[in-house]
C-alpha cells in the first residue's frame, strides 16, 4: 500500500503549480507535506485525489493509478470545511459515506463510535450550521475517515480546535496510523509536524526544497540553536563569526549558529563577562527549517 | 450507477423536504383550488353588493321597459322607481339606501339622456350593463317610431355567417387550429415556467453545494459528469412530482365539478379530440427542453462561488427562455412566417417554436426531425462542455461572473492525457 508520485508536474497555462515532484508515502506512515501560502500544496491534493489531471508524470496507489473506482479507499479533510449547513450531522453523513460506497447500516454503526469517541453524541441530529467551528471540524474529520480509507489526506486537520480537541483528535489520527492507514498531513502548525510525521518534505513553489527523514533533515540542516540566560549584554554576538541568527528575549538572547565549534568560540567569548544563567545547545525546530528554507524566497 | 442514484436520491429528497418547496406546492394548489371554484366565489360575493338601483324617470314609461329588458337577460340587477327628486334620490345614495342612480331625461335629440350615480364609480358592471340595455332599449323606440319592423332590426344587427376554410386537404381546419392553439399555449407556459423555477433551481443547488464547499468532497467521491446529471435528473423528479401534484388536484378538482367547468376548460385548452402524436410531440420537446436548459443551468451554477452572484449569471439564460416565449406568442398569429421557420431551428427556441409550427402548421417529418437531432446535438455539445466547465469550476472560487471564468474553469477541467 504505498502511494507514489513519480516526477508530477502540474501547468496552468503559463504558470507552473507543481514542479517535478516524486514522493513515495508506504503503508502505515504520516507523512508531513509543508509548503508555504501557494506553494503548491491543495493543487498536489486535487491531483492525487483525481480532481485534476497532472500535466506530466504518474500518481499511483499500490502500482495502480487512481480513478473514482478507489474512491472507496481514499479519505479527504480539505483545509476549508465543506459540509451540508442545513442538514443534520447523520444526513451529512450517510449521504457522503454512501457516496463512498458504504452502506446506512454501517455509517451509523461507525457515526456512533466516532461521535462517542469525539464526545460529542448529542450531535447525532443537529445541524453543522448550529455547530461550533471546532465542532464542524470533528464532523468534517469523521466524513473523511468514517469509511476507513487506505489513503488519508488531511490538510489542516487541527484548524479552529481548542488544545483539548486538539489532543483527542490527534489520537484518533495516530490510531488509524497504526492500523495500517497511510497518511499526507498538512499543517502550518510545525510542532504538529515534528510530533505526527517521521518523514515529509517542504514545498517551495511547487518543487520540494527539504525531503526526507526529519532526523536527517535536522542532522543536514546543522545550523543549532543555541540559548544564552544571563545579565550582560549580549548584542556583541550578532557579528559573531558563525552565528547566522540573533534574537534577543527577556532573559537573554536566542542564536541560530552553523556548528559546534561556533558554540565552542562562544562559550570562550563569553566567559568572565558576567553571570549566565543558562547556556543551552538544541537541536534546530522544524519551524526554524522551515522559516530557513522557504523564508529565503520572501527575501 | 450506484452513486448517480445516491445523488439523483439524495437530490430529490432534500429538495421535496424544504420549506420553500412545501409552501410553494401548498400555495399554488391553493390559487388551483381557488380556480376551480372561481364561479362559486365569485357568485357567493354577487349576491352581497349589487344592491337596489333607483330610477328617476321624468317620462316616466322607460323603467318598466328597462326592467323587462333586464330581466329578459337574466341580469341580477333591481330596478325601483323613486317617487321624488333627483337630490332627495342623491341622498337616499349617499345614506346607503340603494347602491346607485339612474336619472332619464327626455331629451329633443336622443329621445332620453341617462345619467349613473353611485357614491363611487370604480365598479363599472352595472353602469356598463344598464348602459347597454338603455341602448337596446333607445334603438328600439328609435325604430318603431320611425315604422321600420321589428323582424328587420333583427336581420340588420344579426352576424354575418364567416367561416375560413383551408384548400390544402392535409390543412387543419379552423378547428384542429383552435385546438392546437390551447395545447401550444398550455406548453409554452409549462416549459417556460419549469425552465424558470427549475433552472434556477440547478443552478442555485450547484452554488450552494460548491459555496458550502462541501463540492470538494463530493467531486472526490463521484465524477463530475455524474454528479451534475444526477442532479439535472433528481430536479427534473422533483418538478415532476410538483408538476404531478398541481395535475392530480386539478383533475379531480375539475371532476368534481364536471358540469359547470368540464366544457369550459377543456375546450378553452382544445384537449378534447386532438391526435394522439401532439402529446408525444409535446412531451418529447419538453423533456428536450428542460434537458437543454437544465444542462446551461448546471454549468452557469458551477461558475459562481456565492449565491449571490447565481442571478447574474442565470440572467442570460432566462432572457433565452423569456425571448423563446415572446417569438411563440407572436408565432401563434403567424405560424408560417419565415422568422418563425428560422427560429424554429434554433436549439434554444425549438422546444417551443418547432412544437408550435408541429401544432398548428402541417410540417413535413423531416423538418421535426432535423429540429430534433440539432437540438439532441447541442445537449450533447453542451453536456460535454457542461462537463468540463463544471469539473474546473467547483474548483474555482473567487469573484466570479464573467467569460473569463468560463474560459478558466475550462483550462482547469482539461482532461491532459
Amino acid at each position: 500500500m504505498t502511494l507514489v508520485l513519480k516526477e508530477v508536474t502540474k501547468r496552468f497555462q503559463e504558470h507552473t503549480a507543481v514542479d517535478r515532484l516524486s514522493l513515495e508515502i508506504p503503508e502505515k506512515e504520516m507523512f508531513g507535506f509543508l509548503g508555504g501560502n501557494g506553494a503548491g500544496k491543495t493543487t498536489t491534493f486535487r491531483m492525487i485525489l483525481g480532481l485534476l489531471d497532472s500535466t506530466e508524470g504518474e500518481i499511483s496507489w499500490n502500482g495502480e493509478s487512481i480513478d473514482y473506482d478507489k474512491s472507496h479507499l481514499i479519505g479527504y479533510l480539505p483545509e476549508e470545511r465543506g459540509l451540508y449547513p442545513k442538514l443534520t450531522v447523520k444526513e451529512q453523513l450517510v449521504y457522503l459515506g454512501k457516496l463512498r460506497g458504504m452502506k446506512k447500516h454501517a455509517i451509523l454503526t461507525e457515526l456512533e463510535y466516532w461521535l462517542e469517541r469525539f464526545k460529542v453524541p448529542e450531535y447525532m441530529t443537529k445541524k453543522v450550521e448550529e455547530l461550533s467551528k471546532g465542532n464542524q471540524q470533528k464532523i468534517q474529520f469523521i466524513s473523511a475517515v468514517i469509511h476507513k480509507p487506505e489513503l488519508l489526506i488531511l490538510d489542516e486537520p487541527f484548524s479552529g480546535l481548542d488544545p483539548v480537541n486538539v489532543e483527542m483528535m490527534k489520537e484518533a489520527v495516530i490510531d488509524l496510523k497504526d492500523q495500517g492507514t497511510s497518511i499526507v498531513f498538512s499543517s502550518h502548525q510545525m510542532h504538529h509536524v515534528e510530533q505526527l510525521c517521521e518523514n515529509l518534505c517542504i514545498l517551495q513553489k511547487g518543487s520540494p526544497v527539504v525531503h526526507g527523514a526529519l532526523k536527517d533533515i535536522k542532522r543536514s540542516f546543522g545550523k543549532k540553536n543555541l540559548i544564552i540566560h544571563g545579565d550582560i549584554d549580549f548584542s556583541f554576538l550578532k557579528d559573531f563569526q558563525g552565528v547566522t541568527s540573533y534574537q534577543k528575549g527577556a532573559q537573554g538572547c536566542k542564536l541560530q549558529i552553523d556548528n559546534e565549534q561556533v558554540f565552542q568560540d562562544i562559550l570562550s567569548a563569553i566567559q568572565g563577562k558576567g553571570f549566565i544563567r543558562k547556556f543551552d545547545l538544541e537541536e534546530p525546530s522544524l519551524n526554524d527549517i522551515f522559516i530557513a528554507k522557504v523564508g529565503a524566497s520572501y527575501e | 450507477m450506484n452513486k448517480f442514484s445516491t445523488i439523483l436520491s439524495h437530490t430529490y429528497i432534500t429538495k421535496v423536504k424544504t420549506k420553500s418547496f412545501i409552501f410553494s406546492t401548498l400555495i399554488t394548489l391553493l390559487i388551483i383550488a381557488g380556480l376551480a371554484n372561481f364561479q362559486s366565489i365569485i357568485d357567493m360575493f354577487a349576491g352581497e353588493d349589487s344592491g337596489e338601483i333607483a330610477v328617476v324617470d321624468e317620462s316616466g314609461v322607460y323603467t318598466e321597459a328597462l326592467q323587462q329588458s333586464l330581466a329578459a337577460a337574466d341580469e341580477n340587477i333591481e330596478l325601483v322607481p323613486f317617487d321624488g327628486t333627483v337630490d332627495e334620490a342623491k341622498a337616499a345614495i349617499q345614506d346607503g339606501e340603494y347602491g346607485a342612480l339612474v336619472v332619464l331625461t327626455e331629451s329633443e335629440a336622443q329621445i332620453f339622456d341617462a345619467t349613473y350615480f353611485a357614491n363611487t364609480i370604480t365598479e363599472s358592471g352595472n353602469q356598463m350593463i344598464i348602459e347597454q340595455h338603455l341602448q337596446q332599449l333607445k334603438i328600439a323606440i328609435a325604430t318603431q317610431a320611425s315604422g321600420i319592423d321589428e323582424a328587420m332590426i333583427a336581420e340588420i344587427y344579426a352576424p354575418i355567417a364567416f367561416e375560413a376554410v383551408a384548400l390544402d386537404e392535409s390543412a387543419k381546419t379552423e378547428e384542429e387550429l383552435n385546438q392546437a392553439r390551447g395545447i401550444v399555449y398550455v406548453m409554452l407556459f409549462v416549459l417556460y415556467m419549469t425552465v424558470m423555477m427549475y433552472g434556477q433551481m440547478i443552478a442555485t443547488d450547484v452554488a450552494t453545494e460548491k459555496s458550502s464547499r462541501v463540492m470538494e468532497i463530493l467531486i472526490s467521491s463521484a465524477p463530475p459528469i455524474t454528479h451534475m446529471f444526477a442532479k439535472i435528473i433528481g430536479i427534473a423528479l422533483v418538478g415532476l412530482t410538483q408538476i404531478g401534484l398541481f395535475i392530480i388536484v386539478g383533475y379531480t378538482l375539475i371532476r368534481s365539478k364536471q358540469e359547470e367547468l368540464v366544457g369550459g376548460v377543456f375546450e378553452l385548452f382544445g384537449v378534447q379530440d386532438t391526435s394522439p402524436m401532439i402529446f408525444v410531440y409535446a412531451i418529447v420537446f419538453f423533456i428536450l427542453g428542460y434537458l437543454l436548459y437544465a444542462t446551461l443551468a448546471a454549468m452557469l451554477g458551477s461558475l459562481v462561488s456565492r449565491i449571490e452572484d447565481v442571478g447574474q449569471l442565470t440572467t442570460p439564460m432566462m432572457m433565452l427562455i423569456v425571448i423563446a416565449f415572446m417569438i411563440a406568442i407572436f408565432g401563434l398569429g403567424a405560424p408560417e412566417s419565415t422568422f418563425v421557420t428560422v427560429t424554429s431551428y434554433i436549439p434554444f427556441f425549438t422546444p417551443m417554436i418547432m412544437f408550435l409550427r408541429v401544432g398548428m402548421l402541417d410540417i413535413p417529418i423531416w423538418e421535426i426531425a432535423l429540429s430534433l437531432g440539432i437540438m439532441v446535438g447541442t445537449i450533447a455539445i453542451l453536456a460535454y462542455i457542461g462537463a468540463k466547465v463544471y469539473s474546473g469550476g467547483v474548483l474555482m472560487y473567487g469573484r466570479s461572473g464573467s467569460l473569463k471564468d468560463f474560459k478558466k474553469a475550462l483550462v482547469l477541467g482539461k482532461k491532459e492525457k
